[in-house]
């Protein structure tokens, strides 16, 4: 049996449950959000990840409906927001801060935006015990958010959010205040809680570990701009600018000029007197254009002596390792001195580790392990 | 031995500063008035004795309080005074107390300034400006006149309506102060909140930012009716002669009649009164505190 694939964004009759046209948001002379346009499908779990001031969590206040933009719209099912105010809308916003009410008792806070809907109280108590069971809080019902620790405060603030049923949920750095451990732990209850509920959610982020774990599909931002929407898998693997391949996770790049030399081969010169790189891509280039080539450390292979047949190698010295305790990072320096990040699982003991600071390495990669990116 | 010798020092102060004026009075209301100096009967003696002496102590006074009916009076219509005093003061305070708080980061501590500017002035000064301000030829009727408001100027000056308007005016900084602090410490999200969940702007209000500021509510009322109630100055200077308040009665026994009995007794009295909201607003105090453990 094969599931069906969830990739609504590449179903060109699916229609996105947000639409933003053109939106751009000032304040003042700051322009938040410039020029946006991109669309939200239901059930996606959608990362705006991007670093502070990025305009992230502006975009996110449009939707919940504290912010409206100064140009351009912004749908929900096919309906123009902006005139509705935030008390109006089918969207629920899970607070940085929580925001959970501190005069009132959990069952009380997550009751709350239920009895503004005028529901029966039997409805109110089924609903209200319902979200505590979801979210595992069926003994603090009776507490005051002061007596109940950080986790379960950010529970409660997801069981709020999601008492009234809201068509999208939004999330602004949900986990922030959390610590590591519980963090990921969480992480996964979300995902769990997103898939039971279908509820669409879209989470503000600057965590790119936290986008990439629970993100169908993660907008990376940079000043008020989305650089790049794609799955965590394609962000990762085919970034489309420097600027995304530098922000999520670890990468070497390298500067050069093209040289087409075959059928979708390209060679990349990259320093006077050294061996021009290798590398295939669809992406076409002109003789003579500057890029850079992007490869992830854990794609580059280090090893004591020159591969047989590898497509790149280059021999340099080690200069720094980075232990990890899983993995090891190598800084490796070539002779014209720039370092080159490999990454290898520590799959041996660390007494019996094969290198160490000062040894001469090579490292190798094949032809296809990087992406080449026009600047 | 140090930590008994620190909290020896409060104590000593409250001995000496409220415990021993408080069985000064409470002695003298338990006396008889008489033409001497000090007015009153009997004083210690170390030749008849402790007992003689407290022999001749009786609770007369006390019992001629429930007799002549200008005491109770006295002691309702500075209630009365003092809770529709209070219910104004907060009427009029919590609508500043609340734009201070919105008021935009660089302008708060001006505003707390322009509260807290009049206690600059003496009090006493204050209210006299209030006298020249209220009076039938004064500022406001001179103004009402020339805008062509009222015809015949209104009598103001020596009123109840007087009265209360010196208690809000002068008690207005002790309402706004407690409330100002509960809700600037409030946090702007819970409003956004309450407004994402279904509230209106009014409703978050009621919801959220009323509750949240309760004990800012509670410890600013105490504040004010604490004083008012045995307010003396306001209503011997704006108050008329209709104007019936206990801490006026008891001057006038003290100083018109000379009988400090009978006067004491009346303090005494005021004091137990006041005991009640002071509890009350310790409570408050004490909760308000342990929340925010």
């Amino acid at each position: 049996m094969t599931l069906p694939v969830f990739e609504p964004w590449n179903d060109p009759e699916a229609k996105p449950l947000i639409e933003f046209q053109n939106v751009t948001k000032r304040f003042g002379d700051f322009t938040a959000i410039d020029d946006l346009t991109i669309g939200i499908y239901e059930r996606e779990f959608f990362a705006l990840l991007g670093p502070s001031g990025c305009g992230k969590t502006t975009l996110m206040r449009m939707l919940a409906g504290f912010e409206t933009p100064t140009e351009g719209k912004i749908f929900l099912s096919g309906q123009d927001i902006a005139p509705v105010p935030p008390n109006k809308r089918a969207v629920n916003m899970m607070f940085q801060s929580y925001a959970l009410f501190p005069h009132l008792s959990i069952w009380d806070n997550i009751a709350f935006g239920l009895k503004r809907e005028g529901q029966s109280k039997a409805e109110i108590e089924t609903r209200v015990s319902d979200m505590l069971r979801l979210t595992r809080l069926e003994k603090f019902a009776r507490r005051k958010p002061h007596q109940i620790s950080g986790g379960q405060r950010q529970r409660v603030a997801l069981a709020r959010s999601l008492a009234k049923a809201p068509k999208l949920l939004l999330l602004d750095e949900p986990l922030g205040a959390l610590d590591k451990k519980l963090r990921q732990d969480t992480q996964f209850e979300l995902m769990d809680i997103q898939e039971k509920t279908g509820t669409t959610f879209v989470i503000v982020t600057h965590d790119q570990e936290e986008a990439m774990t629970v993100a169908s599909r993660v907008a990376v931002m940079d000043n008020g701009k989305i650089i790049q929407v794609a799955t965590p898998a394609d962000i990762y693997e085919a970034p489309n600018s420097t600027y995304v391949a530098d922000f999520i996770g670890d990468v070497n790049l390298i500067e050069g000029t093209v040289k087409p030399t075959g059928d979708a081969t390209y060679a990349l010169h990259w320093r006077e007197g050294a061996e021009p790189l290798t590398v295939k891509t669809a992406t076409g280039f002109s003789d003579g254009q500057t890029a850079h080539l992007a490869i992830r450390p854990e794609k580059v292979t280090i090893s004591a002596e020159r591969p047989d047949g590898a497509d790149n190698a280059v021999e340099g010295k080690v200069l720094d390792i980075a232990y990890l305790g899983n993995i090891s990072t190598y800084h490796v320096e070539l002779p014209s001195g720039v370092v080159i990040k490999a990454q290898t699982a520590n799959t041996r003991r660390i007494s019996r580790r094969a290198f160490t600071w000062e040894d001469t390495v090579w490292l190798s990669w094949t032809a296809t392990a990087g992406v080449l990116l026009a600047d | 031995m140090r930590r008994f010798a620190l909290i020896s020092i409060p104590y000593l102060w409250l001995l000496a500063l409220f415990l021993v004026p408080f069985a000064i009075v409470l002695k003298i209301s338990l006396s008889d008035v008489a033409l001497a100096r000090p007015p009153y009967m009997p004083q210690f003696d170390w030749a008849t004795g402790l007992w003689a002496f407290l022999s001749e102590l009786d609770f007369e006074n006390f019992v001629w309080l429930t007799q002549d009916d200008l005491y109770w009076k006295a002691y309702l219509s500075s209630l009365q005074i003092a809770f529709f005093s209070t219910l104004l003061t907060l009427l009029a305070g919590y609508p500043i107390a609340y734009g201070m708080a919105r008021a935009p980061e660089e302008w708060r501590a001006t505003l707390m300034m322009l509260v807290i500017l009049p206690f600059w002035t003496s009090f006493l000064i204050r209210v006299y400006a209030w006298m020249g301000i209220l009076s039938n030829e004064g500022f406001l009727n001179q103004a009402l006149l020339w805008l062509g408001v009222i015809n015949e100027p209104l009598t103001i000056l020596n009123t109840n309506t007087a009265v209360y308007i010196g208690v809000v005016y002068t008690y207005l900084p002790f309402m706004i102060l407690p409330i100002y602090a509960a809700l600037e410490r409030m946090d702007d999200s819970l409003i956004e909140a309450a407004e994402d969940l279904g509230c209106s702007r009014l409703s978050a209000f009621w919801l959220v930012t009323v509750p949240l500021s309760k004990s800012g509510i509670v410890a600013g009322c105490f504040l004010v009716f604490i004083p008012t109630l045995g307010e003396f100055v306001i209503p011997s200077l704006l108050g008329g002669s209709d104007t019936l308040m206990i801490g006026k009665v008891l001057w006038e026994e003290f100083f018109s009649n000379r009988d400090w009995p009978v006067a004491s007794a009346v303090a005494v009295v005021l004091l137990l009164l006041l005991i009640v909201p002071i509890v009350l607003f310790q409570r408050n105090q004490q909760k308000q505190q342990e929340a925010e453990q």
